[in-house]
């Protein structure tokens, strides 16, 4: 019987404590464990940024964070952004300047965003891209993510 | 793509960390930031019998200046601090700036300053800037420890003097000298990505203009960061010419790297970004000197 811990952790706001084997990924606690599906995971060994979590306020990869690890800290996932009746307008921005297609990348975008916007509010194009660097996206060429970006600025500066 | 099993030690002091290190010898891994450890267990290229998970150890999380006018920085400093804190850009704007190129933001938010060192990436930037900075490592372990050179540390790909009941407790940098100046060069073939071929150098002059120290360390053109010898011995007791930059770029990138030929670009190609990045950083890195 492989050791396994008890963890606490706080999830989009709501605490959880739960039983977990140490290699337990993050990103498949909060799939798998929690049944939050809105986390995406992709190469899973840090490089394509789709399951972009906020941890502590931080954007992390969730694929490169050990379960346990998250024990006493707080975890953001894309479900607390908003719901299909009241989008967060960094979602709003995304749907206005087409910035998904496939949409398997955008969750760990937005978090991407989510958190850089907190910090960087009107950020230049430069910056935006500097920001993004750590997500692939395979189907819009990015373009229209950096229109997002800029829109979700002004779109959040205004509420 | 899952970590094979492990046994997981979170300890809560540097004692409890040491302790638990010691009684583990041989078995024990320290999981710092965990940004090129857990990709490994993940692909399973590495399977650690334990790890010593350093994230609750709050004590080795810490920037502090020295009298002298250096740092100190705690093992477990996120690197997006470090590249975000205003006493480092006072004291080493270098700094910063590299720091800004290692990977991407949410790996900068995990990983650490003294995570990179320990692991000795032969790619990576950390271990290239504390060879080029003269910083001084403390390392600990369960009754003891000891300083070691930044320059003596790095002993091959991913190997290091550290053994297996240590730890890489703090980084020290010492003071920039007066008339310090130093310049980043890196080629890579795209934004965050490891480069083919980089450059850290940090010249000192005098009030003549003449060259008092050249410290130039190339990274990923060989098996661990590279301080050029030929750098400073051409270079120091005269006012840096183009020409002595130039023999200086020619000589490193002829005898002194031993870049591979992988998917990213050839040994031959490699050799000839050591050259211009050399020369373009050493003539930075001199005219911001004062």
């Amino acid at each position: 019987m492989a050791q396994t811990v008890k963890i606490n952790v706080t999830v989009n706001g709501r605490q959880y404590e739960r039983e977990v084997e140490p290699r337990l990924l993050l990103s498949d606690f909060i799939r798998h464990d929690l049944g939050l599906t809105g986390t995406h995971v992709g190469c899973e060994h840090g490089l394509c940024g789709a399951c972009t979590i906020l941890m502590d306020g931080e954007a992390v990869r969730s694929c490169t964070i050990f379960a346990v690890q998250a024990d006493g800290h707080e975890i953001q996932t894309v479900e607390s952004l908003g719901t299909p009746e009241k989008l967060h307008p960094l979602q709003e921005a995304f749907i206005e300047k087409h910035a998904l297609q496939c949409g398997f990348c955008t969750p760990g975008f937005l978090m991407t965003i989510l958190d850089y916007l907190g910090d960087n509010p009107n950020p230049t194009e430069e910056e935006i891209r500097e920001a993004i660097d750590g997500n692939f996206c395979r189907c819009t060429g990015y373009f229209n993510i950096i229109e997002a970006v800029k829109l979700a600025a002004e779109k959040m500066a205004s509420h | 793509m899952k970590p094979a099993p492990f046994d997981y030690y979170a300890p809560t002091s540097v004692e409890e960390a040491l302790a638990t290190l010691q009684n583990l010898g041989y078995d024990g891994k320290v999981l710092a930031g965990g940004q090129s450890l857990i990709p490994a267990m993940n692909f399973r290229m590495a399977r650690p019998a334990a790890l010593v998970d350093l994230n609750k150890v709050k004590e080795l999380f810490y920037i502090k200046p020295t009298d002298d006018g250096g740092l100190a920085i705690g093992t477990m400093t996120r690197d997006s601090l470090v590249e975000k804190d205003r006493l480092v850009a006072e004291r080493f704007p270098i700094v910063p700036f590299v720091v800004k190129h290692i990977a991407h933001p949410q790996i900068r938010n995990r990983g650490t300053f003294g995570g990179a060192i320990a692991h000795a990436d032969p790619a990576a930037q950390i271990p290239a800037l504390s060879v080029a900075l003269k910083a001084r490592f403390l390392v600990r372990k369960q009754g003891g420890e000891r300083w070691v050179n930044a320059e003596d540390f790095f002993m091959g790909p991913f190997m290091t003097v550290l053994a297996p009941e240590e730890m890489l407790a703090e980084v020290v940098l010492p003071p920039m000298a007066k008339g310090s100046g130093a310049s980043y060069q890196q080629v890579s073939r795209q934004k965050g990505g490891y480069a083919q071929a980089a450059v850290i150098s940090v010249v000192v002059v005098d009030e003549n203009k003449r060259c008092k120290d050249a410290r130039v360390v190339l990274f990923s053109v060989g098996e661990t960061p590279i301080l050029s010898q030929a750098a400073s011995k051409i270079l120091v007791g005269n006012v840096p010419t183009a020409e002595a930059i130039a023999e200086v770029a020619e000589k490193i990138s002829k005898d002194e790297v031993d870049p591979g030929t992988d998917i990213h670009g050839t040994a031959e190609y490699r050799r000839h970004l050591v050259k211009v990045l050399v020369r373009r950083g050493l003539t930075e890195a001199f005219e911001r000197a004062k």
